[in-house]
C-alpha cells in the first residue's frame, strides 16, 4: 500500500550561512528530534541539502503540527519514498495526485540530482504527466497555473514524491543565537517579544517581579503559564521570580508619584542585569513598543536605559498594538495574558506618571533611596522555576 | 456471569475514571472562578483538562466546551448556530436518521420558522453527497449530520461533507460523533468541520460529561446565560471533576482505538457470519459499519420478548436506541433505510466495547438461537 511515509523539511535561510551551516543544521536536527520525542519510531535524518523525518508508521498529522513549532524550518511537505524504479515512481506520483483535494490542473516537476538515473528530467516530466492523465479523469495539465505540483526528486539514496507544501515558522533554530533574559510581566506584549527573540535562534530565560500580597499567586501562575506556553518552541525556560514587594513599597513611599514608575523600571533593569551576570546571559529583552504607555516614550527609555550597559532587545519597538495582539493570538499566549489579575506594573499605577522623565532628576531621587541593600535582598530571594513542555504538573499526577 | 452488549446505550465507567472523579471532587472542590488560592488550583486543573482533551483531539484548548453530554452538545450546536446566525439564513440540512436530540431539535426549530431539509438515506443508511449538494441554498446556514448511526452503525462520509461545505463560506457543519468517538477515527481539524458533539458515558466515562468542539471562529448563541465560563458559551460553575474524568476517559479510549478496534472489527465480522446462519434472522447493519454496532431483525417476533429471554440469562442487548426504545412504534431510522414494517419493528441492537470477547459473543449466539427456536415453536 502506498502511503506518505516521510516529511521533507526545507530550511531556506540556513543554506546561506557558509561555515556556520554545519552548526546550524546540527542544532535544527537536534531541535526537531526533541520536538518529536514522544513519537517513538520517528527518525530525523540528513542527506545533502535536505532534512527528512521518517514516520515509520506514525500518523503524519500531529508530527507536521509539531514541526510547525520549530524555528528554522522554512517549509515542509509530506513525501513518499520509493526506489529508483520508474514503475514505483509512477505509482507514487499517481497516489499523490489522487490524494489531493479540490485540484484540477497539475504540473509535474522532476529534479534529477542523481545523474546515475537513466532518464533525464525533461523526459521524466513527460512520462509522468502522461501516466497521470491516463489514469485519472478529473485532471488536466497546466504548467503555468497549476493548482497542484507533483514534485519528484531523484536523489542519490532514493526518490521522493511530494505535492502539498506547508509553511514553517522560518527564523533560525533556537540555540544558535545565545541567551537573553526576558522581562515577563504577564501582559500581552512581553510574551510576543520573547517569541520574536526565539525566532532569531535565541534561547530564553525569564524574569518576573512578584509583589505579594499586592499581586497574587495567580498572577505568578499566569506568568509561569505564559513561559510554559513558550516552551512549545523547543526548550525549557527558567523563570526567575524576584520578591519585589519591599523595594516597590519603598519607591512608592519615598519617590514623588510622577517618577515612581521610572525609578521602578530602573530598579527592574538593575536587578535583571545582575541576574544576567550571575547566569552568563548577555542581553535583556522587553516588550516595549514606542509610545504605548508613559514608560515607553523616547525620554522614558533614555532615562530607564541609563542604569544598564547590557544590550536591551526590544523586538516590538516599532510595532502597532494590533499586530502585537495578532501574534499573541497566533502563539496562544493571548488568552493567558488577558486573565484579569493585577501584576507588578498595574498595582501601584500613579495617577499622572511623567512621560518625559529626566536622567538627572531620576538620579537625584535615587540618591536618597537605600536601594542597593534592597536590591541585594531581592536578588537573594529569587526563586528559579524551570518550565518545560511536559504535560501534567505534579499536583495533578494520576488524575489524567 | 453477566454479558453486557448494550454499550451504545451506555458503557460501564472505567474504575480509573471513577477514581479521578472522586479524587478531584475531594481535593479540588473550589470554584475555578474564585480568586483565592484554592480557586486558582481548580482553574489550573480545569485548564489542564481542557489542554489534555485538545491534545487528544488535535484541536486547540479554547475550542473545547465542556457540556453535560451528547444531548446538550447537539442542542447547543444546532440552536446555537440557528439563533446566532438567523440573520444570514434560516435553512438547516440534516438527515432522516439522526439521533432524537438532533432530530427533535430540528423539529422544534421548524416551529420557530426555520426550514429543515431531512436528507434520505440508502439501504445502507448513508446519505448521498449529490442530494446534499442539491439541498444547499443561499439560505442554508447549517448542515448537521451524525458520524456513526446509533442504531445501525452506518458511517456517514463526514470528511467529504466538511470538504464540500468549505466551498460555502457561510455554511457551518456540525457532526454528532457520540457513537463514533473512540471507534471510528476521522480528521476533525482538516475536514472543515466547525462543531462536533462527544459524550463521556459512551466511552467508559461518566454520565453528565461531554464535549462540544467548536472551531475558534464559530460564534454560538448560548443555551445557558450567566457567568463567563467556557468563553461565555456555557454559563454555570464548571463540573471540574467531570471534566477531569472525561479527559481520562478520552485518553483511555484513544489508546484503545489504536490497540483494540482491529480486534473489534474481527469480532464484528464473526458475529455477522454467525447471525446470518440463523434461520429467521435478517442482518440490518451494512457491511461498511462501525466495529461495535450490529443490528438485526427477527421478523414476526416481538423484540421485547427476546430481550427479556436473553435477560433471564443475564445477557443484555437492546431494541433500537435507548432514548426512544420505550415508544413502541418509533422505528423511524430503519424505515428510512427502506425496510418494511415487520423488519423495522422487530429490530434488535447488539453493541460491543473494547473488551468484549469471542466467548461472550458465542454464548450470546447460542442463547439467541435457542430462544428463537422456542418462540417459533410456540408461535407455529
Amino acid at each position: 500500500m502506498m502511503i506518505y511515509d516521510h516529511i521533507l523539511i526545507r530550511y531556506g535561510e540556513l543554506a546561506l550561512k557558509g561555515k556556520n551551516q554545519r552548526k546550524f543544521l546540527n542544532q535544527l536536527q537536534r531541535n526537531i528530534k526533541y520536538q518529536l520525542r514522544e513519537f517513538k519510531h520517528v527518525q530525523v535524518k540528513r542527506t545533502q541539502g535536505r532534512l527528512f523525518v521518517e514516520l515509520n508508521g506514525h500518523d503524519p498529522t500531529p508530527i507536521v503540527e509539531k514541526c510547525k513549532q520549530v524555528f528554522g524550518i522554512y517549509s515542509l511537505s509530506l513525501a513518499i519514498k520509493v526506489d529508483h524504479d520508474l514503475e514505483a515512481i509512477k505509482k507514487a506520483a499517481l497516489y499523490a495526485l489522487q490524494q489531493s483535494k479540490d485540484t484540477h490542473a497539475f504540473k509535474v516537476a522532476v529534479r534529477r540530482a542523481n545523474k546515475a538515473f537513466p532518464i533525464g528530467s525533461q523526459q521524466m516530466n513527460q512520462i509522468l504527466g502522461a501516466h497521470l492523465l491516463k489514469n485519472t479523469t478529473r485532471f488536466k495539465v497546466d504548467v503555468h497555473e497549476p493548482d497542484i505540483i507533483i514534485n519528484v526528486e531523484i536523489r542519490r539514496e532514493a526518490t521522493y514524491i511530494t505535492s502539498s507544501v506547508t509553511e514553517g515558522l522560518g527564523g533560525l533554530p533556537v540555540g544558535t543565537g545565545g541567551k537573553t533574559l526576558l522581562l515577563l510581566s504577564g501582559g500581552i506584549d512581553s510574551p510576543v517579544a520573547g517569541y520574536l527573540a526565539m525566532r532569531r535562534g535565541v534561547e530564553l530565560e525569564a524574569i518576573h517581579f512578584h509583589s505579594p500580597p499586592f499581586t497574587s499567586e495567580r498572577a505568578k501562575q499566569k506568568v509561569l503559564d505564559i513561559a510554559k506556553r513558550l516552551t512549545v518552541y523547543g526548550h525549557t525556560i527558567n523563570v526567575h521570580v524576584v520578591p519585589f514587594t519591599k523595594l516597590q513599597q519603598q519607591i512608592f513611599q519615598d519617590v514623588p508619584d510622577r517618577y515612581a514608575m521610572t525609578i521602578m523600571r530602573r530598579m527592574m533593569f538593575r536587578i535583571s542585569e545582575a541576574v544576567c551576570r550571575r547566569h552568563g546571559i548577555l542581553s535583556l529583552t522587553t516588550g516595549e513598543s514606542l509610545g504605548q504607555v508613559a514608560s515607553q516614550t523616547m525620554e522614558s527609555m533614555n532615562t530607564i536605559n541609563e542604569v544598564t550597559n547590557y544590550p536591551v532587545l526590544r523586538p516590538l519597538i516599532t510595532m502597532d498594538k494590533e499586530d502585537i495582539v495578532a501574534i499573541s493570538k497566533q502563539i496562544e499566549t493571548y488568552p493567558i495574558s488577558i486573565r484579569p489579575y493585577e501584576d507588578c506594573c498595574t498595582i501601584f499605577v500613579p495617577k499622572s506618571p511623567a512621560t518625559r522623565p529626566k536622567r538627572k532628576i531620576a538620579n537625584e531621587y535615587e540618591s536618597k533611596l537605600p536601594f542597593e541593600s534592597l536590591i541585594d535582598e531581592a536578588l537573594n530571594g529569587i526563586e528559579i522555576i524551570q518550565m518545560t513542555d511536559e504535560k501534567s504538573t505534579e499536583d495533578f499526577q494520576g488524575l489524567f | 456471569m453477566m454479558i453486557y452488549l448494550d454499550n451504545s446505550a451506555t458503557t460501564k465507567p472505567d474504575p480509573e475514571v471513577v477514581k479521578s472523579f472522586q479524587q478531584v471532587s475531594e481535593r479540588f472542590f473550589a470554584n475555578p472562578s474564585s480568586i483565592h488560592q484554592l480557586g486558582g488550583e481548580s482553574e489550573q486543573l480545569l485548564l489542564e483538562a481542557k489542554q489534555q482533551c485538545a491534545h487528544l483531539l488535535h484541536v486547540e484548548p479554547e475550542e473545547i466546551i465542556f457540556t453535560s453530554g451528547g444531548t446538550e452538545g447537539n442542542n447547543l450546536a444546532i440552536k446555537g448556530i440557528a439563533f446566532e446566525h438567523r440573520g444570514r439564513g434560516k435553512h438547516i440540512i440534516t438527515s432522516e436518521i439522526e439521533h432524537s436530540s438532533v432530530y427533535e431539535t430540528c423539529k422544534a426549530l421548524e416551529r420557530l420558522g426555520f426550514r429543515v431539509t431531512y436528507l434520505p438515506v440508502d439501504e445502507r443508511g448513508v446519505i448521498s453527497i449529490d442530494d446534499l449538494k442539491r439541498a444547499i441554498t443561499d439560505d442554508t446556514i447549517l448542515i448537521t449530520i451524525m458520524h456513526v448511526n446509533n442504531e445501525l452503525g452506518s458511517i456517514q462520509p463526514i470528511e467529504q461533507i466538511g470538504q464540500l461545505a468549505k466551498k460555502y463560506p457561510k455554511l457551518y457543519v456540525h457532526v454528532d460523533d457520540v457513537q463514533g468517538l473512540g471507534k471510528v477515527p476521522f480528521r476533525l481539524k482538516a475536514s472543515g468541520i466547525d462543531l462536533c458533539t462527544m459524550s463521556g458515558h459512551k466511552i467508559h466515562g461518566l454520565k453528565g460529561t461531554g464535549i462540544l468542539y467548536a472551531h475558534k471562529r464559530t460564534s454560538l448563541f448560548p443555551l445557558f446565560h450567566g457567568g463567563n465560563q467556557e468563553g461565555s458559551r456555557r454559563a454555570g460553575t464548571e463540573n471540574l471533576a467531570g471534566a477531569v474524568s472525561l479527559a481520562k476517559a478520552l485518553r483511555l479510549a484513544k489508546e484503545k482505538e489504536q490497540t483494540e478496534v482491529k480486534r473489534m472489527y474481527e469480532l464484528h465480522h464473526y458475529m455477522r457470519s454467525e447471525l446470518k446462519m440463523i434461520k429467521h434472522i435478517e442482518v440490518n447493519t451494512p457491511e461498511r459499519a462501525a466495529p461495535h454496532i450490529m443490528n438485526f431483525s427477527v421478523p414476526g417476533l416481538k423484540p421485547e420478548v427476546l430481550i427479556h429471554m436473553l435477560g433471564e440469562k443475564q445477557i443484555y442487548i437492546s431494541t433500537k436506541s435507548a432514548c426512544s426504545s420505550k415508544q413502541i412504534d418509533d422505528h423511524r431510522i430503519l424505515s428510512a433505510c427502506g425496510y418494511d414494517e415487520s423488519r423495522s419493528k422487530s429490530a434488535l441492537r447488539v453493541s460491543l466495547t473494547y473488551d468484549t470477547t469471542k466467548e461472550q459473543i458465542n454464548t450470546f449466539i447460542d442463547v439467541l438461537k435457542d430462544s428463537i427456536n422456542r418462540l417459533k415453536e410456540v408461535m407455529e
